[in-house]
């Protein structure tokens, strides 16, 4: 029983990340139509960049956050602004454009991979924080771990709200509809686009802070989180914020249930279930 | 006049092709090996962004799963390779990608647009990490050794590859089975409706494509004598044939061909000047060319002969 809740539980704390990592790239690729393959290079960049703080500087990674997301956040905005605005005024339909933007996306995640090669080489990179056993309901885990389910959890509530309630929201609802009548509605359409692009860069930045507080982080880790992030967003259908927490978690226990099993094979698990999902309900659990 | 010169393209384009095959044909006698190596190098890219094309360019379907085949390839070479003579392991390394690709195509190949992106990207590292599993649970190993073969056999059997590859496109482009994958690509509803089995044609077009992958990996395992599943399942393969053709521009078929030859040689450049930063500087070769030719290299020929004095005609 209680190895049962320790896998539940280890799950949902997986899943938390799972789910923060795939909102952001629902946003870019549900609002932006930019199917990012370099969604991972932002995970990576957040991780090293809070792990040069903390060794380096002595900064509590948690404060990490306030520089992690920000930054990631001016890149992915400027990066739309300068990229992918070009592209999408350039590309004569919808479909010429997400091809364009998925080209661009795989030389930006070259460009990014080799630029934090440079800086932090091809070591593994860890440090310990907050390793303190929390004991919840006999299983017994660290409070690291705990604190990653929480931000998570924090971070994607208030995006959900800020979309579901605020003005700003109602123009990103609007424009993941329908770009172009959204844009004659008098929303800022290059801005809002560029916003979610940010948002999205910035989740990224954050989830991977959060990675580098429980596992060792490294240059070429992104490419594994893209993948979970697509798995994820497929699962819990695109551009649902609730259906990416759903899916995340249930990828998350299916992980750690085989991961218990035998370590090796989650991803190929994922696989199974990505599999059975496009060929039973390709529109993902929320999806209309 | 036209129909002259419509009698003219039929006689030098396949002289020209016959010459460019008789060159390289020719090409190792009396070369170093060096250069050997990397002309073979260009001929394997030009294999993968050409049976990428076969399938990808007339679909719409971005496929990213060559990494996966030429992975196949690459794994069947190495536990075979030791049994059986070459040409039979080449064989069996396209075949044994193929299956791979019915497999996958069967089950995907229904969906439309990204998703099947979004599984083909995975299935590289799915194949990884379960290569990776196998061989450490069952075999006890984690890398395989492969008896090296000579330059010049790895050179031919890549010319090979690439001649019967060029010759498939070339049939199915001419055939009614290519203009009902073109239909596909133009509209699948469409192409459904006008009695074109759609799911069956894209998984056999997919199939095919892999074959060539898979070949060039069974030969190309033999030139890399040690593999492991980080080395055979490098996504990089997946990239490199997309890249390359839209470098290129799929517009025309020797586009891709041109991209590739490009492509690679900047590429093998790069990797020696500057290998510290050929990541970078191809990531922004690949923005600009995205950027500012958007119809590849053919694009940008096309237009200066348009530009250049006489050659007003070169598109009609």
């Amino acid at each position: 029983m209680v190895t049962f809740l320790n896998i539940v539980i280890a799950g949902l704390l997986l899943g938390g990340l799972y789910a923060l990592i795939a909102v952001g790239l629902s946003l870019q690729y549900g609002v932006a139509r930019v199917a990012n393959f370099s969604h991972g290079e932002f995970i990576m960049l957040g991780g090293l960049t809070t792990w040069t703080l903390h060794t380096g500087f002595g900064i509590n990674p948690l404060a990490g956050i306030a520089v992690c997301g920000p930054v990631a956040f001016i890149l992915g905005y400027i990066i739309h602004r300068t990229l992918f605005k070009r592209l999408f005024a350039s590309s004569a339909s919808p479909a010429i454009f997400e091809s364009n933007s998925m080209l661009a996306s795989f030389a930006l995640m070259f460009i990014i991979q080799n630029i934090a090669s440079i800086r932090w080489g091809p070591e593994l990179r860890g440090y310990s924080y907050l390793r303190i056993p929390v004991n919840l309901a006999g299983a017994v885990f660290g409070a690291n771990r705990l604190v990653t389910l929480g931000f998570a959890l924090v971070i994607g509530l208030a995006f959900y709200l800020f979309v579901a309630r605020t003005r700003m929201g109602k123009a990103i609802r609007a424009a993941a509809q329908d770009p172009a009548t959204a844009g004659l509605m008098g929303v800022n359409i290059d801005l809002v686009l560029a916003l979610c692009f940010g948002f999205g860069a910035a989740m990224a930045g954050i989830a991977g802070m959060l990675i580098s507080l429980c596992y060792p982080v490294h240059v070429v880790m992104g490419q594994e989180y893209t993948i979970i992030a697509m798995i994820v967003v497929v699962l819990g259908g695109l551009g649902s914020i609730p259906g990416s927490f759903i899916g995340g978690f249930v990828l998350g226990i299916i992980g750690s249930l085989v991961t218990h099993i035998d370590p090796g094979l989650s991803l190929v698990a994922y696989y199974l279930i990505f599999v059975l999902l496009l060929l039973v309900r390709p529109t993902g659990i929320m999806g209309r | 006049m036209t129909a002259a010169r419509f009698e003219l393209r039929k006689v030098w384009v396949p002289a020209l092709l016959l010459i460019i095959l008789l060159l390289l044909v020719a090409l190792p006698y009396g070369r170093p090996g060096y250069t050997v190596v990397l002309v073979y190098t260009i001929l394997m890219y030009i294999v993968l962004t050409m049976s990428w094309v076969l399938f990808s360019a007339p679909t719409g379907y971005l496929s990213l799963a060559p990494a996966a085949f030429f992975g196949v390839g690459i794994y069947t070479s190495a536990t075979l390779s030791m049994k059986l003579p070459l040409p039979v392991v080449i064989c069996i390394g396209g075949l044994a990608s193929s299956c791979l690709a019915l497999l996958v195509g069967a089950l995907t190949l229904r969906l439309r647009g990204i998703y099947f992106a979004f599984f083909t990207f995975g299935l590289v590292e799915l194949m990884k990490h379960f290569v990776l599993w196998y061989e450490l649970k069952f075999t006890g190993t984690r890398g395989r050794f492969l008896i090296p073969v000579d330059n010049n056999t790895i050179y031919y059997v890549m010319l090979t590859i690439l001649v019967a590859l060029l010759l498939t496109t070339y049939f199915i482009r001419r055939s009614k089975y290519g203009l009902a994958l073109q239909s596909i690509g133009e509209d699948e509803e469409a192409a459904a409706h006008t009695g074109v089995n759609v799911t069956l044609l894209k998984v056999i077009t997919f199939a095919i494509s892999a074959v060539f992958t898979g070949a060039a990996g069974a030969i190309w395992a033999i030139r890399l004598t040690y593999i492991d599943p980080y080395i055979a399942f490098d996504i990089n393969n997946s990239f490199m044939p997309v890249l390359m053709a839209t470098f290129g521009g799929m517009g025309q078929l020797y586009g891709p061909i041109l991209g590739a030859t490009v492509f690679s040689y900047l590429r093998e450049i790069l990797i020696t000047r500057f290998p510290y930063y050929y990541m970078l500087l191809i990531g922004t070769i690949l923005l600009v060319a995205i950027l500012y030719l958007p119809n590849g290299l053919v694009g940008l020929i096309q237009r200066w002969h348009k530009r250049a004095p006489g050659g007003q005609h070169a598109n009609t």
